[in-house]
């Protein structure tokens, strides 16, 4: 059986898995269709948390980031640490709260129309670009492992989708999350397993990684550093000189996380206040089964490509062309991987081009860096460095479309429930029947995901950015104003609205300083290099700053001018207790 | 009234458990992952250091730890104070 037919047999069974879900679990009200019915068992929650945060970047992409070393080590403890911060300041309290979306706490808890739309503007912005990078994502699994071009994957991509979130609202996207997890946990570590096995004999990559590297009988780390190093490259483990900005980088990452919308409404679909704080445990527990994998796919799999460039060590001639593995062939085929001979010795050199090891590089007859590797490999390539079979290449595809399309869902799920309740029937049309609003809802996520989708196949410029404006508008606004409102009787509507406004500004504008206004390329005020940055902020770190500023005015303001009144105290007091869980919708 | 006052010591129980679990939050991530990874840099663990393990997989067991006590606890003083649901 042909690779072609192992892909599709596995992305198909995995896509009918989905849609028999979605027809099984159909929302009938607006409750399951926005909050799954709030039956949602802590350990399924979690698992489709887990499913919802994990995004084709976490899947494909984060091990190459953090293979540069030590310094990514912040996407790790960023992306993790976040929920510590979900489980203690946020998710009982908004669970206890009761309602569907993130802009309705706010609206209700500033008594204040103003606050809702500013925070139905953020939860836009975030939601919608964040999609945008999922829908590539998945076009882009598709168009790999599927041999279609990526605009007919996506296409594919959205109508799944369609079927699932739009039949099946919260509900279905939530059993749907629980098999995107298992599909795509599954898909990871199978690959991670062996490569640790082969280049450690650990069976837990979590501990090959501090382990003894097999063939040279160095500790893994120490033998990477020593491989890395003789190619002009820092240190695997070298530390950083701008720890601020790591600190800040790291700052900026959790509290996103914490703020992220389609994350926080996934703990409004537990049973009790005590099921969402065990809920959030067990979304870190599933998780952290793939954030620690991935440290060990991305040292081995560096020191792996290594090694095949240079099987007799870097001071060694370097691999001849001719003589490359057949996976090398395959990803040079994708344009991931390119190779240009510079010096005509038929053979690949593969090094750091700096100043520093010029002399040496020199020396050994090389006219510069020869091979240029995108690291999305890393993880892509994996089983077939490891020369696993067939079905495990199939069973990535399909784990590389799970995790694009889990998080896809979940973001138009926020986006669709912030039009039909936060605006429609919290502001447009109160008088709306339930069966409307459903109606209301089930259209805008069409639309949503049909503009998705267009975004999708036409990506503005700034697709790579978004990440940045996405954490740091969900930093700098959404998580302050969520903290705030719950541990601060005494901030009233003039100081939330203000410290959003100064929060989202504040950052929007240091990230188009040195990203371009509106992304559009060319139009940034300064370069994007560490010189020019305020401080040695970078802009992917200022959303931590942000929400410094954003707490800073919040509680200026509040303090200078009226107390809120006693009703709303009131509201916030019981927020604080579990007991009564019906007792502050009711008003 | 006895209520509020019970209400009131829930919620500062609440509070320090919060806080207590935040020092360790930070230690373990910012403190020992970042900046005080100098100070660990002589202690060896498996080709590097103490600080580069808490900065790659330290920081996330601890933080597990972290939510699962937390979780535990805030239920049992649910529980003492009678305002479980």
């Amino acid at each position: 059986m042909s690779q072609f037919v192992i892909n599709l047999l596995f992305v198909g069974a995995s896509f009918m898995l989905y849609i028999g879900i979605a027809i099984w679990a159909r929302a009938g009200s607006t409750k399951e269709f926005y909050v799954a019915g709030g039956g949602v068992h802590p350990v399924t929650n979690g698992m489709a948390t887990a499913a919802d945060w994990m995004s084709a970047a976490s899947f494909i992409s984060m091990a190459g980031l953090i293979s540069v070393g030590y310094v990514n080590s912040s996407f790790l403890m960023g992306w993790t640490g976040g929920f510590v911060l979900l489980a203690m300041l946020l998710a009982p309290y908004l669970r206890k709260f009761g309602k569907f979306t993130v802009p309705d706490f706010v609206g209700d808890r500033f008594n204040s129309k103003a606050a809702r739309v500013v925070a139905v503007i953020c939860l836009l912005v975030i939601s919608t670009t964040y999609v945008i990078g999922q829908m590539t994502g998945a076009g882009v699994a598709f168009a790999r492992f599927l041999e279609v071009s990526s605009t007919t994957g996506l296409i594919i991509a959205s109508c799944i989708v369609f079927v699932y979130a739009v039949l099946g609202g919260m509900k279905g996207i939530t059993y749907t999350q629980v098999a995107q997890y298992v599909v795509l946990i599954v898909a990871y570590t199978i690959p991670a397993i062996f490569i640790s096995l082969q280049m450690t004999g650990h069976l837990l990559p979590q501990t090959g990684l501090f382990g003894t590297h097999t063939e040279s009988g160095l500790p893994m780390l120490q033998k990477l550093d020593e491989v890395v190093r003789e190619l002009g490259f820092q240190d695997y483990t070298a530390d950083v000189s701008n720890k601020l900005n790591m600190f800040l980088f790291t700052m900026s990452l959790m509290i996103g996380t914490a703020g992220l919308p389609h994350v926080i409404i996934r703990f409004f679909t537990v049973p009790k206040v005590a099921d969402a704080r065990w809920s959030a445990g067990w979304a870190l527990v599933f998780i952290a089964i793939l954030y620690t994998t991935a440290p060990a796919v991305a040292s081995m799999g560096r020191l792996n490509l290594i090694n095949t460039i240079y099987p007799d060590g870097p001071s060694a001639p370097a691999l001849e062309y001719a003589e490359r593995p057949q996976w090398l062939q395959t990803w040079e085929d994708t344009g991931l991987v390119r190779f240009e001979d510079k010096n005509n010795d038929g053979r690949i050199q593969m090094y750091n081009e700096v100043p520093a090891f010029a002399e040496t590089a020199e020396a050994r007859g090389w006219a510069g860096n020869e091979l240029v590797v995108n690291n999305d490999i890393l993880v892509l390539a994996n089983p077939e460095i490891a020369n696993l079979p067939g079905w495990v290449i199939g069973l990535i595809a399909a784990g590389g479309i799970a995790a694009a399309l889990s998080t896809a869902a979940g973001l138009l799920l926020a986006i669709s429930s912030a039009i039909s309740h936060d605006l429609i029937k919290n502001m447009i049309n109160p008088k709306i029947s339930e069966k409307g609003e459903m109606l209301a809802a089930r259209i805008s996520m069409a639309v949503a995901i049909a503009i998705a989708t267009w975004l999708g196949i036409n990506p503005p410029g700034f697709a790579a950015q978004v990440v940045a404006l996405a954490f740091g508008i969900a930093a700098a606004s959404i998580f302050p104003v969520l903290m705030m409102g719950i541990f601060s009787k005494r901030i009233n509507s003039k100081g939330a609205v203000l410290g959003m406004l100064a929060g989202l500004l504040s950052t929007t504008i240091y990230i188009f300083l040195y990203l371009g206004w509106f992304f559009i390329p060319g139009t940034n005020t300064l370069a994007n290099v560490p010189d020019n940055w305020l401080f040695g902020i970078s802009p992917l770190s200022f959303g931590a700053v942000g929400a410094v500023i954003n707490f800073a005015v919040a509680f200026g303001v509040s303090y200078l001018t009226e107390e809120p009144p006693q009703e709303i105290q009131d509201l916030v007091e019981s927020v604080r207790y579990p007991k009564g869980a019906g007792g502050a919708v009711a008003h | 009234m006895a209520d509020k006052e019970k209400a009131a010591a829930y919620w500062s129980a609440n509070l320090r458990l919060i806080l207590g679990s935040l020092v360790i939050w930070a230690l373990c991530s910012f403190g020992f992952g970042i900046l005080l990874r100098p100070m660990l840099s002589g202690i060896p663990v498996g080709g590097a250091d103490l600080g580069f393990w808490f900065a790659q997989q330290g920081s996330i067991l601890i933080f597990l730890a972290l939510i699962f006590f937390y979780a535990w606890r805030m239920n049992k003083l649910d529980k003492e104070f009678g305002l479980e649901e």
